[in-house]
């Protein structure tokens, strides 16, 4: 029992990084109908910022609730800019080609980041530690050890549901809110009721990528910082906004948080011969939902008229 | 025996009755037309027809046989072939591409005879490549015959649709506002051309039209939609007389 | 019927027979070929021949799929690998001698095919369903599936596949005459495909599934064929890869290498089967020229990538091939391909 808590504590931990990835991609899908294949790199590019924010705050402060926000608040602007860079630069001259054409620059972005961060002067191949600033350590736990809840899945938690909470107070309660919910019902539309569509997707892709940011910033200090560590964290939240339906925000927290689970579950339940096999299952979740629900949890149907 | 017979076709999407209790007969040579306001289900008819969509209800036979459930390949192969309202062409390939694209179900043979170029292949792609500039110059195409599709004018894409639908070698022609888009000169040459094609081809004809002096031109028979349900049948002069059509296009009188 | 109408087809053709006996004559003019080459280029350089061809069978089999028929195909390194390793794998634990060697190497190289086309069907019948970029993410699961399976599995029964470790000692009997004779056959195979009245249904289903469909085209058909043909020639690349350098490492099939593969076809001009042999020679060769930024390869590719993308979305060639094909005069640009440069053609 303690077993299946401790588990749950930990899938709901590490499915909360995807749900602040899957985020990303869903309010991408939602306006533009564009995978942003590039938005896992967004994530190591969080991760890489904190990291150098942390050694950097380290050198003149030795307060966790000094240093924790700059490098969260920080890595958040620099994966911002990022977004917009992305966007602006790669997607916003594929405005009106065929979507594949936007999808195929989205993979050369993604190529693109993780070689560039693969270099010595930027970040370099090999994995490196998060700096000593803060650790995982366990602050709930119950009289024999068996059930451990440390800072980091409070952390993770806590700011993902903050997260949420600024998320829908921005899409369901500010004029841009109702211009972003215009412009991914219809596109064309929103842009004759004189909705300026270049600045909502900038702000898109731009919240998007700092939601990514702050799962990378947990990441980083829960595992290592490495250049290909976008690569399957960013699969497996796409698996989790597809899942919940892509397009839909609610959906990609609920879709982030079974993926996790589903995921520690596996690995805490399955013979140990079979773990290796962890990584499939999103693939696999993936293939079966595109094949029985491709609209996933919450997503709507759009046939094609013939 | 007819040669399309389709009884009590009823469709619903999500609630909405699109199509309710549709009936038709058509005979090999004949031009039925089916008209409606916009939004009457024609092309809903069509498309459960040509097996895009699967109807709620009701049967549709052809030469006697229920096509219901087949795919719209299948559905082709049995002899029923089409022309889209909004242009399908393949757009990127060639005007005797296109047609050739139609002439894909006659092969018998199959990738190996296509990559060893055995006799048959290349007898079969001489014949098809034959057929398909006889049947582009019958429709007045050939002089364009190696151009991309998608650089025609509007009214030969048109016409290209309809060469295409009849190299798959039809017995049912089935055409979705074949003049939408023709100005009215365009428009007389298309009527003859339907009539020629009836005639020379002994297809039978069902035409989705919205321009009344083509349609009662040329029709045998008529069938009205509106809100998918029939509101009339008859020949061109018992429609154009009933009430209810005139009630579905202009509004109640009052 | 017009003059006019028929003069296109009168492009200079030779019979089938003669081009037929003259690619047998090609493909065993390989063999003394290649051993001319491999006793006078040095080594390098014979190193970086063998990629063209590996790389342009890769290319060209996926420009099947990707190109002419439109099915965006992210997973092609995952049949590649299936191929590899059965033939790594078999020929490791038989190790032929002497006068077997050919007839071993023929026969790992075709089922290493075989298993790849099965593969891609077991893939394809069920995803080829879904569309555009959802076609792209499920073919790349399967890929990640299939490099998962092998990095979990040590050994088959009594064959060794070495798992995460890479499967290493594979008897080297790749040359010359097996990579650009298996390439050779590649390419011929996918130009008279996509080049004959039945391939036409290829380019349909690309140009419109819909319309493809209801001209009596069995659209699922015709895409599981090109799948699993286009599979089943990236697992003879994959054989051919494996006895080449006689070890694999699983992680060098992952997302990457699809990506490399797509990004030749993307290069050349999607549905251009010369234009993904172009892209494969310069995007193979070039980055071994430029050796001062061998790390920059990547980034190249990624660049690549984007800037076409931009600039010239239909690729070196578009859908067109180095020189006219009969029955298909210089078609224009399609609508897919680039606007500016129909603009240019009207100007």
């Amino acid at each position: 029992m303690d077993q299946l808590i401790q588990q749950l504590i930990n899938g709901l931990s590490v499915g909360a990084t995807y749900a602040l990835i899957a985020l990303g991609y869903t309010m991408v899908y939602g306006i533009l109908r564009l995978i942003n294949f590039a938005h896992g790199e967004v994530y190591m590019v969080g991760a890489v910022s904190s990291y150098y924010l942390a050694e950097w705050t380290m050198g003149w402060t030795g307060s966790l609730w000094v240093a924790l926000p700059i490098v969260v608040v920080g890595s958040m602007l620099v994966c911002s800019i990022l977004g917009f860079l992305i966007e602006f630069l790669a997607y916003r001259p594929l405005r009106d080609r065929p979507r594949l054409v936007v999808l195929i620059s989205a993979i050369g972005v993604s190529l693109l980041l993780q070689n560039l961060a693969q270099f010595p002067e930027l970040f370099g191949p090999t994995p490196r530690r998060f700096p000593a600033l803060i650790q995982s350590t366990p602050v709930f736990y119950n009289a024999a050890h068996t059930i451990v809840l440390t800072n980091l899945d409070v952390l993770s938690l806590g700011l993902t549901l903050g997260l949420m909470v600024i998320m829908t107070w921005v899409v369901l309660g500010t004029k841009t809110g109702l211009a972003l919910r215009a412009v991914s019902f219809r596109f064309d539309t929103s842009m004759l009721m004189g909705i300026n569509t270049g600045r909502i997707i900038s702000f898109t892709f731009m919240f998007g990528s700092a939601l990514a940011a702050v799962a990378g910033t947990i990441d980083a200090i829960r595992y290592d910082v490495r250049p290909l560590m976008g690569l399957l964290p960013g699969l497996k939240a796409f698996v989790a906004a597809v899942l919940g339906g892509i397009g839909s925000i609610p959906g990609a927290v609920v879709g982030g948080l079974f993926m996790g689970l589903s995921e520690t579950l596996v690995k805490g339940y399955l013979p140990s011969a079979y773990t290796g096999y962890a990584d499939a299952v999103a693939f696999v979740l993936l293939i079966v939902i595109l094949l029985v629900r491709p609209t996933g949890l919450f997503g709507r149907v759009a046939p094609e008229k013939v | 025996m007819s040669l399309l017979e389709i009884s009590n076709l009823s469709v619903v999407f999500g609630g909405l009755k699109a199509l309710c209790d549709f009936d038709l007969t058509l005979e090999q040579g004949e031009l039925v037309g089916l008209i409606g306001p916009n939004g009457a289900g024609k092309t809903t008819t069509f498309n459960i027809v040509t097996g895009v969509y699967r109807p709620t209800a009701g049967d549709v036979r052809l030469d006697g046989r229920s096509i219901v459930g087949f795919k719209p390949h299948q559905i082709n192969h049995r002899g029923i072939a089409r022309t889209f309202q909004n242009i399908r062409l393949f757009a990127g390939m060639s005007v005797l591409d296109n047609v050739l694209v139609g002439f894909n179900q006659s092969l018998r043979h199959g990738f190996a005879g296509t990559v060893f170029r055995t006799p048959r292949h290349q007898h079969e792609d001489q014949r098809n490549q034959d057929r398909a500039v006889e049947l582009l110059s019958t429709l007045g195409l050939d002089d364009r015959a190696m151009e991309i599709a998608h650089n025609l004018p509007y009214g030969d894409q048109r016409r290209l649709e309809i060469a295409r639908a009849l190299a798959t070698n039809p017995k049912v022609l089935l055409l979705d506002e074949p003049a939408a888009g023709m100005n009215p000169q365009e428009k007389i040459e298309l009527s003859g051309l339907i009539e020629m094609i009836r005639q020379r081809f002994g297809v039978g004809i069902w035409l989705i039209e919205h321009d009344m002096k083509l349609v009662m031109s040329i029709c045998q028979r008529l069938t009205v939609l509106d809100h998918g349900q029939v509101i009339a049948v008859g020949t061109p002069e018992q429609v154009r007389a009933d009430p209810r059509v005139c009630e579905a296009y202009l509004g109640e009188p009052t | 019927m017009s003059v006019n109408a028929l003069t296109f087809r009168r492009l200079p053709q030779l019979p089938v027979w003669v081009i037929n006996l003259a690619l047998t004559a090609i493909l065993a003019g390989l063999w003394p070929l290649g051993r001319v080459l491999e006793h006078q280029l040095n080594p390098y350089f014979l190193q970086i021949l063998i990629l063209v061809g590996i790389n342009i069978m890769l290319a060209v089999s996926l420009n099947l799929v990707n190109g002419i028929t439109g099915q965006f195909s992210l997973g092609h390194a995952g049949f590649m690998a299936v191929g590899a390793y059965a033939a790594g794998v078999l020929l490791r634990h038989y190790q032929p001698q002497g006068w077997e060697i050919p007839l071993v190497m023929l026969g790992v190289l075709c089922l290493g095919g075989v298993l790849a086309a099965l593969a891609g069907l077991v893939v394809g019948i069920p995803t080829l369903r879904l569309q555009g970029d959802y076609l792209a993410i499920a073919t790349l699961g399967f890929g990640e599936i299939i490099n998962v399976v092998i990095i979990n599995t040590e050994s088959v029964g009594s064959f060794y596949v070495g798992g995460s470790a890479g499967l290493h000692g594979i008897p080297i009997h790749a040359n010359f005459f097996w990579t650009f004779g298996a390439a050779l056959i590649c390419i011929v195979c996918v130009w008279r495909l996509a080049y004959s009245n039945k391939g036409k249904a290829f380019a349909a289903i690309r140009e419109d599934e819909i319309a493809a469909g209801a001209m009596g085209v069995n659209t699922t058909y015709y895409k599981v064929a090109a799948f699993a043909i286009g599979a089943f020639f990236a697992g003879v690349a994959g054989g051919v890869s494996a006895t080449w350098f006689g070890n694999l490492d699983p992680e060098s099939f992952r997302f990457m290498r699809s990506i490399e593969i797509v990004a030749m076809v993307v290069l050349g001009g999607s549905g251009s089967i010369t234009g993904a042999i172009l892209a494969a020679v310069v995007l193979t060769w070039l980055p071994e020229q430029l050796r001062a930024v061998q790390e920059w390869r990547l980034v190249i590719y990624a660049l690549v990538l984007i800037l076409m993308m931009i600039f010239r979305p239909a690729g070196l060639l578009g859908n067109r091939e180095l020189w006219p094909i009969p029955g298909r005069r210089r078609p224009g640009p399609s609508p897919t391909a680039d606007p500016d440069s129909r603009q240019r053609m009207m100007a």
